[in-house]
Parts: structure tokens; C-alpha cells; sequence
């Protein structure tokens, strides 16, 4: 009966070139980022023998030790609150009409459309009063580090995960759903094995973009950074401003092992839990 | 649904509150730290530039007082203050450059320094006294200081070119090398280089000078490869400029990386150029006063000042630390043509106040 | 198609008491769902944001501070001068190019990529995502080692006998570093939407039509909607405030918004200025948002 939908001849071919050319963009950069992190030269652009001097530096550096641990740190605890209240959010207005809708989903697009620095320093100003009205009502001495940048990160990664979630889910067979719920099967259940492995792939797909802009933001991160709090992406644009050395291939050469390493984790935590 | 619209006035009214408590209470002045010397009073955390200190030269300090240091650094004056001004920031030790002290000291966010717990601070050299920004050293102390002016390839420029702003703005000395010239993607400093070379101040705050300036660096920007303060450095030993416009301590440590540091030479134009200061100062809700105090003083020391110059090739303006001083680095310093103009040819930034404004438009439209 | 969302209108209309109930049930429902997102965004964003929007009425003091006093609309009347229309219309006219060239690429892309084995896919959709984990600064920096004029591009094009490739510091580049920098936001939702059409549909079509194109055009793309749009204003919002890409690859010698923006807060220190100009550009973004939508046939 499967007539086959694949494109054929040109069409086929053109598809196939087009991913070519995508993967080898894609991967340009970061191939010449990884062979000039072995670079023994200070001129990133320069091949001066094979070193790994630049990675010793880098795991010499408390400093940049301290960044990397932040940065993965924060990168996991907001992706997962995030993708969590994100894709509760989609859910909610795809599925559901209820009173405030409309604001709310303007409301969720504000984080997207709002400009870096400025998000940057409504977060400072709102941190800066925030600490001090918690220190006058409850005495708690709270100072800026872990939580006021992931909940920076939430804020605006909640908005990124529920716009892939919803494209995932906008127009989907609600069918399916309700058959099962003609067939009595509770609400929940109707949406835990009906609706839910069909939207995997939307809450996948933000929960790699939400990692992915925490892991990449800079500027918002420098204005609600505590002391000690400096993350991967602020470290790397200070020393930038000191001269771009090969160091900064090897920060990012390891950012890049240790967010594959996150993502193997845990997509063998998956497969152990669903085997188990 | 009532409980949503109650939870909104519940937002609106907290927004209010909020917005009314950052208007109000400014504390009165207070009186300098009570610290004595060498007390610590907990960890150090110091809010630097990137790359201006060692790391293991903090570790030292830490080690030394039995304390954790810790440091997170900022790009601009302009990025650190905001952070400092909003309060919370945590840190105990900042380093802001003349200009911001002076608007810091304003705005009341650096507190007033306990000389008795700063005795290094006899090490200052007489020529970072009477500082406009802080006249009498109440507040703050030198951390280092350097120029800005202009870096030249050699190789390709010659070592026979007139040691003017000229160099980079008059087409008819620099054509050949249209767009390998660079100037700093900074208002304050690329207005100001265009405005000492028309014969200006570079604190101007005539427009009719600044509109002048304007369309100096409007008409030398189609020449240029770029605007960029970052890689000033990096692109002139890297072939991507020949004639560049940074600041000293880059330039310097970006030359001994090359093979041939002769090869390359910095200096201040003849009309004059920008010496800057950057300088140590205390956050005024600083959690650990006594251990900046501390902190401060021990940086004041001969060899600690040395170790600072010798680590990031600027300028110290510790006179007690110049004995240790690296030979490559006082080889520089005393290039007999360093300062083309001289020393009095040389001004700081000031703050313009509400000029700043016209200082940022020109530089935007001078771009196009 | 949707029977279980009920417009308001339709539940106006009157409908039985017990179905009124389910109505209502359905409504907290999805108020219970949205409700901790929603909570989240008022406590954690609009407080904030609203403290940022008094900013915008505020007056800049001769400090560089701001003074929450002698409000004022001047802020806002500064935006009608020439130079910043032509920041504004200059950045509007890059990031749709920007989000035209992603699109052409994603979509192509997106559509192979939802035609490969689920194993194969998902292999590959990581492998779109791996290089976005390194850092976005230093990803610029590593096109400009390739754009500058010792770099691999310019050699390659100078051995060919092509003569240098001078794009390092060009508009070109900058458009270049924002698609590469953006490309994914496109391919993620466009892929998502892809992904879940039917096939059966494109089977149906394909034996009634005949040609690919008209498929495409009738069945595919209209079905890919939903993701196109999510992709493209992924991509043209981020391009129209960036200011790391056109400064480190297009040498700052333009000035687009996003660097306008950054240079009133954290060079002219003129933060009302600076909010003023954040309000009007997110209000622009989001009506062109909401047009968009709804000439998409749709409210998303």
C-alpha cells in the first residue's frame, strides 16, 4: 500500500547536498575551533606545533574550573524547570481556553522579544530590591549567585521551550486523546500514553534549545552574578578582552565534551529507566 | 478567577513598593571602616577587570591571611557600575577607572577608606596625587595605569612616519594602508583621539568641536578594516592591521609574543592622548570592609606592585615597585619617544555629564 | 478539527448546564496547568519588567544614574530622530534577510531530516545541536579566523586563483555569522512541525497530484506552518537585537539596534533612553508577532 512519499531524482539529491552543506556549516567553525585548541601559538589562526598546553592552563585555572562547574550547574537545574513549567505552559494553550489566556500567551512571548541587556538590567534592578525586601521581611542575607541566575535562565527559557513544544503539538490529532477518553481512560491517563510520547520530540527539542541558550548566555548572566558565580560564557568574554588565545578554543573544545557527556548520560538514564 | 485578579493587584502594588524603595533613603554619610591593620573580617571578593591580576597572586594573598579569595572580572566601567550601584553586589573590593570613580563618589557607592589601616599607600608616586576624581585619596588608591595611542607594523609602515594621530586620520600620510587601520569601537576614546588631533580637548563639551570630530572619524571610516576594542593587539601582529589604535599594556604583552617585538612599536601621538587610572576602591555595602582594607594595603606592597606590573605590563603607580620592575617592560617605558607630546600632552577622561549623550550619538552617526 | 477547545463565543451561544460544568472544568484545568509558568513570568519578569518601564519616564542624571523623578516622555520622542530610524530600518532589513536565508536552508533540511529512520534522526538532530554547545563568542571568533585574510576561506579562494576573499568586516559576514548562529532555531521547529504531519496525507496527495512541487505547496507547507513561523521569529528576533555577531565579524562599523541598545545602557549610561527604546521595539515585534499569526490562518 506505501506508495512511497521520498523525493526521487533531482528533488532526492538536492536533499541530500542541502544536509551535506548544513552539517559541513555547522561543523567549520568548530573544526578549526578544536585543531588550533592544540595550537602551539598564542594567535588563534596560527599553527605552531601540537601542545597541550592550552588545556593545562585551563584545568591549572581555578577560575576556570569554578566557570565550568557553574555553567553546567545552572545549565542543568533551568533546563529541567524550564522544560518542565514550559511545556506545561504549551499544553495549556493548545489544549485548554481559560480566562487570561490571551495575556498569557502575549506574556510568554515578552522573554523572546526582549532585548538581552535590557532583560539584563531588569533582572539587576529586580534582584538588587528583591534581596533587600526578602533581608527586611525575613532577615535572610541572600546574595546573587546560583539562584538569581537560574531563575534569570528560567525566566526567559521558559518562553523558548513552550514555542518548540507548541509547534510540536499546534494542530496535532486530538483524535487519538479522545478516543481513549470515550473509552474511560482519565484525562491523565489519555495524555500520559496518548499525547505525551507524540510531544517527546517538542519537549526534546527545548529542552536541547534551553541548555543551549543557558549555556550561551552572557550577558543577563554577568548582571545577576554573584561573587564566585562566574560562569563558562562570562569567563570567556573577559579573557577575550585580554587577547583571544588558544585558551579559549580549549574552554570551549571541553564545554563541548561535557555537554556530550550531559546529553549520553542522559539518554542512557533513559533507556535504563524504561528497561528497568 | 477572583483569585487571579486579586494576584494581580497583589503584582501591581508589590511593583509599586518596590518602586518607591529604590527612590528613597540615601544614608548619610558614613564614616571610613573601623578596621586596623592587616585585620581580615572574612573571604576577599574582588571585582577586577579580566586578566589584570594573577591568579596565584591572589591565592597568595589568601594563603597569607588564612582567608578564600575570590575574584569575577568586567569588561567595562559601565557594566560594573550598574551591578554596584543596585547594591548586593557582594564584592569587597572593586577597580573602576577615573571617570567612574568620579561618578561612584557621587552616587555614594564607594565608602571612604580607613587610611590607618592603608600605610602602603606612602608607596603612591607624587604624580597620582591631587587626582581630579578623588583629589584628596579618600576613597580610592591607584591599582595601575597606561595610555592609549597608536600601534604601527613596522615591517610594512617603515620606521619613518610622523608620530601624530595624523598617522591613522590624514589619507594623505596613511592611504597606502586603507582598511588596515583600526580604531577602538569606544566613543570616549576614538571621539577623543579625532578631537586631540583637530587640537581639541578630549573632554570637549562644545559641540561645534565634537561635530568636528564627527565627521573626521566619519571620513576616515570607510578606511578602516574595523571598530574594535577587543583585538586591537591581535590584529596588528596578526596581519589583519598595520596601523592600530589600543591601549599600552595590550600592545605590549601582544608584541613580546611575537618573534620579532622590534618589529612593532607603540606610542602616544604628538598632540596628546589619554592616560587613564584605574584604581581600587570599596563597594559601599561591601560585606568584608576590613579584609579590602587588607587587601588594598598588601597590593601597596613593593613586591606585591612589582609582581602586579610585572604580570599584566601596565603602568604601576607604586614608587616603592618600580625597582622590580621586568627589564622588557621598563624597555618599553622608557622608549624615549613613548610619549611623543610628552607627559603634559596626556589627559584623562573626565565625565561630561549629560554630554556623554552627545559623545555617544556622534560616534554612532560618525560610523553611518 | 479541535472539539475539544470551545471558543468563548460558542460557550455564549448557551449550552446545556452539565456541558457548562465541563466547560468550566476544562478552563481550571488549563488555568491549573498554565499557572505555574504564568505565577513564574509575573513574580520573576514583570515585576522586573515593570521597573524597567517606569525607567523608560525617568530622567537621566548628570551621573549617569537615573532619577525616578521629573517623569517625562522625552525618552520616547527621541525615537522619531533620523538616526535612529535608520538603525532601526538597517536591523529590520538584515534580520529578515537573515531569516530568509535560514529558512530556505532549514526547511530543505528540517524535511530530509524527518524522512530518516527514528534512530537515524535523532542522531542527527543532536549532531545540529553539538556545535551550539560550544560558546557563541568564541564560535564568532572562529569565523573570523576563517574570514580573515590568512585564513582558510582566503587561501582556498586565493589557490583556486579566485584572488582573496575579502568578506572578514563586510555586511556578508555579518549575515553569515547570524545564520550560522541562528540556523538551529529555525531547524528545531520546523522540524517539530515536519515531523508530526501525516504521511499519509503526502501519500494521498502524491497520487492525486502527481508532482512533488505541487505537494509541497498544497499539503506539506501549508501543514508546516505552525513551525515556520515559531522558526522564524526564533530567528528574526534574536537577529534584529544581536550585537556580538555584527561587531566581532562585521568590524561595528555599522551600528545596528541590538548594539544601540547596549551602547545607551552601558556606554551613554542613558538607561530611559535605552528601556524607551527596548519598549517600542518589543511592542513592534510583538503586533508583527501577533499579525503574523493570524494571516497564518491561526492564533498559536
Amino acid at each position: 500500500m506505501s506508495t512511497s512519499v521520498e523525493p526521487r531524482g533531482w528533488a532526492k539529491a538536492a536533499l541530500h547536498v542541502n544536509g551535506w552543506f548544513v552539517y559541513m556549516f555547522f561543523y567549520a567553525p568548530i573544526v578549526l575551533l578544536v585543531i588550533y585548541s592544540f595550537s602551539n601559538s598564542r594567535n588563534v589562526g596560527t599553527w605552531g606545533g601540537f601542545t597541550l598546553d592550552w588545556y593545562r592552563d585551563f584545568f591549572d585555572s581555578s577560575n576556570a574550573r569554578g566557570a565550568l562547574s557553574n555553567s553546567v550547574k545552572i545549565a542543568i537545574f533551568s533546563t529541567i524547570i524550564s522544560v518542565a513549567l514550559g511545556t506545561m505552559a504549551a499544553l495549556s494553550l493548545e489544549r485548554f481556553t481559560f480566562r487570561g489566556k490571551k495575556v498569557f500567551d502575549a506574556l510568554l512571548y515578552l522573554p523572546i522579544i526582549i532585548p538581552d541587556v535590557t532583560m539584563a538590567v531588569m533582572m539587576l534592578l529586580f534582584f538588587g530590591e528583591f534581596f533587600d525586601v526578602l533581608d527586611a521581611l525575613f532577615g535572610l542575607g541572600l546574595r546573587k549567585g546560583f539562584w538569581s541566575i537560574s531563575i534569570s535562565h528560567i525566566a526567559f527559557n521558559i518562553s523558548f521551550v513552550s514555542v518548540v513544544v507548541r509547534a510540536r503539538l499546534a494542530g496535532m490529532d486530538t483524535d487519538l486523546e479522545e478516543a481513549a477518553i470515550d473509552l474511560y481512560a482519565s484525562r491523565w491517563k489519555a495524555f500520559r500514553y496518548v499525547t505525551f510520547p507524540q510531544i517527546v520530540p517538542g519537549i526534546a527539542g527545548g529542552a536541547l534549545l534551553a541548555m543551549t541558550l543557558s549555556l550561551d548566555d552572557v550577558v543577563i548572566t554577568q548582571f545577576v552574578a554573584g561573587p564566585g558565580w562566574t560562569t563558562l560564557p562570562v569567563y570567556v568574554f573577559g579573557l577575550i578582552r585580554k587577547g583571544v588565545t588558544p585558551l579559549i578554543n580549549a574552554v570551549s573544545v571541553t564545554m563541548l565534551v561535557v555537554s556530550m557527556l550531559l546529553v549520553v548520560l542522559s539518554i542512557v538514564a533513559q533507556r535504563v529507566r524504561r528497561s528497568g | 478567577m477572583r483569585n487571579l485578579k486579586r494576584f494581580r493587584y497583589l503584582a501591581v502594588l508589590l511593583t509599586l513598593a518596590l518602586a518607591v524603595s529604590s527612590c528613597g533613603s540615601d544614608s548619610d554619610e558614613a564614616a571610613a571602616a573601623d578596621c586596623e591593620l592587616n585585620q581580615v573580617d572574612g573571604d576577599l571578593a574582588l571585582y577586577n577587570w579580566a586578566e589584570y591580576i594573577d591568579e596565584e597572586q591572589l591565592a597568595e594573598f589568601a594563603t597569607e591571611y588564612g582567608i578564600s579569595a575570590t575574584m569575577d572580572v568586567y569588561d567595562s566601567n559601565e557594566a560594573m557600575q550598574p551591578i554596584i550601584s543596585a547594591g548586593n553586589s557582594g564584592y569587597d573590593v572593586i577597580v573602576p577607572s577615573d571617570y567612574m570613580v568620579s561618578i561612584l563618589i557621587a552616587d555614594k557607592k564607594v565608602q571612604k577608606l580607613n587610611s590607618d589601616a592603608i600605610p602602603n599607600a606612602k608607596n603612591i608616586s607624587a604624580d597620582f596625587s591631587g587626582l581630579y576624581y578623588d583629589p584628596s585619596g579618600e576613597y580610592t588608591v591607584p591599582y595601575q595605569w597606561g595610555t592609549t595611542g597608536i600601534g604601527v607594523n613596522t615591517t610594512v609602515v617603515g620606521k619613518d612616519f610622523p608620530r601624530s594621530w595624523g598617522l591613522i586620520f590624514d589619507p594623505s600620510i596613511s592611504g597606502a594602508f586603507d582598511g588596515k587601520i583600526q580604531l577602538l569601537n569606544d566613543p570616549r576614546e576614538t571621539m577623543g583621539a579625532a578631537l586631540k588631533y583637530l587640537g581639541y580637548s578630549l573632554n570637549t563639551t562644545d559641540k561645534g568641536e565634537l561635530d568636528k570630530a564627527k565627521d573626521l572619524v566619519a571620513s576616515t571610516a570607510d578606511r578602516l578594516a574595523a571598530f574594535n576594542t577587543d583585538s586591537a593587539d591581535e590584529f596588528l601582529t596578526s596581519g589583519e592591521t598595520v596601523i592600530g589604535h589600543g591601549y599600552s599594556g595590550d600592545m605590549f604583552v601582544q608584541f613580546l609574543e611575537t618573534d620579532n617585538p622590534e618589529d612593532y612599536v607603540y606610542f602616544v601621538p604628538e598632540e596628546g592622548g589619554t592616560r587613564w587610572i584605574d584604581n581600587m576602591g570599596i563597594p559601599f555595602d561591601a560585606p568584608h570592609p576590613c579584609t579590602a582594607h587588607t587587601f588594598i594595603n598588601w597590593l601597596l606592597g613593593a613586591d606585591q606592585g612589582a609582581a602586579l606590573s610585572n604580570w599584566n605590563y601596565y603602568g604601576t603607580p607604586n614608587d616603592a615597585a618600580v625597582a622590580g620592575l621586568d627589564e622588557d617592560l621598563l624597555d618599553f617605558v622608557n622608549d624615549p619617544e613613548l610619549l611623543a607630546g610628552g607627559v603634559d600632552s596626556l589627559e584623562e577622561i573626565e565625565d561630561t555629564g549629560d554630554f556623554e549623550i552627545n559623545y555617544a550619538d556622534a560616534f554612532v552617526e560618525a560610523k553611518g | 478539527m479541535k472539539t475539544v477547545v470551545k471558543t468563548d463565543t460558542e460557550t455564549a451561544t448557551a449550552t446545556p448546564e452539565f456541558e457548562k460544568a465541563a466547560l468550566r472544568q476544562e478552563s481550571r484545568r488549563g488555568l491549573f496547568l498554565a499557572l505555574p509558568a504564568y505565577l513564574y513570568l509575573i513574580f520573576f519578569f514583570v515585576i522586573s519588567l515593570f521597573i524597567v518601564f517606569i525607567y523608560s519616564f525617568a530622567t537621566r542624571n548628570r551621573f549617569g544614574g537615573t532619577d525616578l523623578s521629573g517623569w517625562n516622555l522625552d525618552s520616547y520622542a527621541r525615537i522619531s530622530e533620523p538616526i535612529v530610524r535608520d538603525v532601526l530600518f538597517r536591523s529590520v532589513w538584515l534580520a529578515f534577510i537573515t531569516t530568509v536565508i535560514c529558512l530556505v536552508i532549514a526547511y530543505p533540511f528540517a524535511y530530509f531530516l524527518s524522512t530518516r529512520r527514528v534512530a537515524v534522526r535523532n542522531v542527527m538532530l543532536v549532531f545540529v545541536m553539538i556545535p551550539f554547545w560550544t560558546n557563541f563568542l568564541v564560535r564568532n571568533f572562529a569565523w573570523r579566523v576563517i574570514l580573515g585574510n590568512d585564513g582558510p576561506l582566503t587561501n582556498a579562494t586565493e589557490f583556486v586563483g579566485l584572488g582573496s576573499a575579502e568578506l572578514l568586516f563586510t555586511q556578508t559576514a555579518v549575515v553569515l555569522g547570524l545564520v550560522y548562529g541562528y540556523l538551529p532555531f529555525m531547524i528545531l521547529p520546523l522540524y517539530a512541525a515536519i515531523e508530526r504531519i501525516d504521511r499519509r496525507l503526502l501519500e494521498a496527495s502524491r497520487d492525486l497530484y502527481g508532482t512533488g512541487l505541487q505537494s509541497f505547496r498544497h499539503v506539506l507547507f501549508p501543514l508546516s506552518m505552525p513551525g515556520v513561523i515559531a522558526g522564524s521569529i526564533l530567528v528574526f528576533v534574536p537577529s534584529l537585537g544581536a550585537y556580538v555577531t555584527p561587531e566581532i565579524l562585521g568590524g561595528a562599523k555599522t551600528t545596528l539596534l541590538g548594539s544601540y541598545i547596549v551602547t545607551q545602557f552601558l556606554t551613554a549610561r542613558n538607561w530611559p533612553f535605552g528601556a524607551a527604546l527596548s519598549f517600542v521595539l518589543m511592542l513592534v515585534m510583538l503586533v508583527t508577532t501577533i499579525v503574523y499569526f493570524r494571516k497564518g490562518g491561526r492564533t498559536l
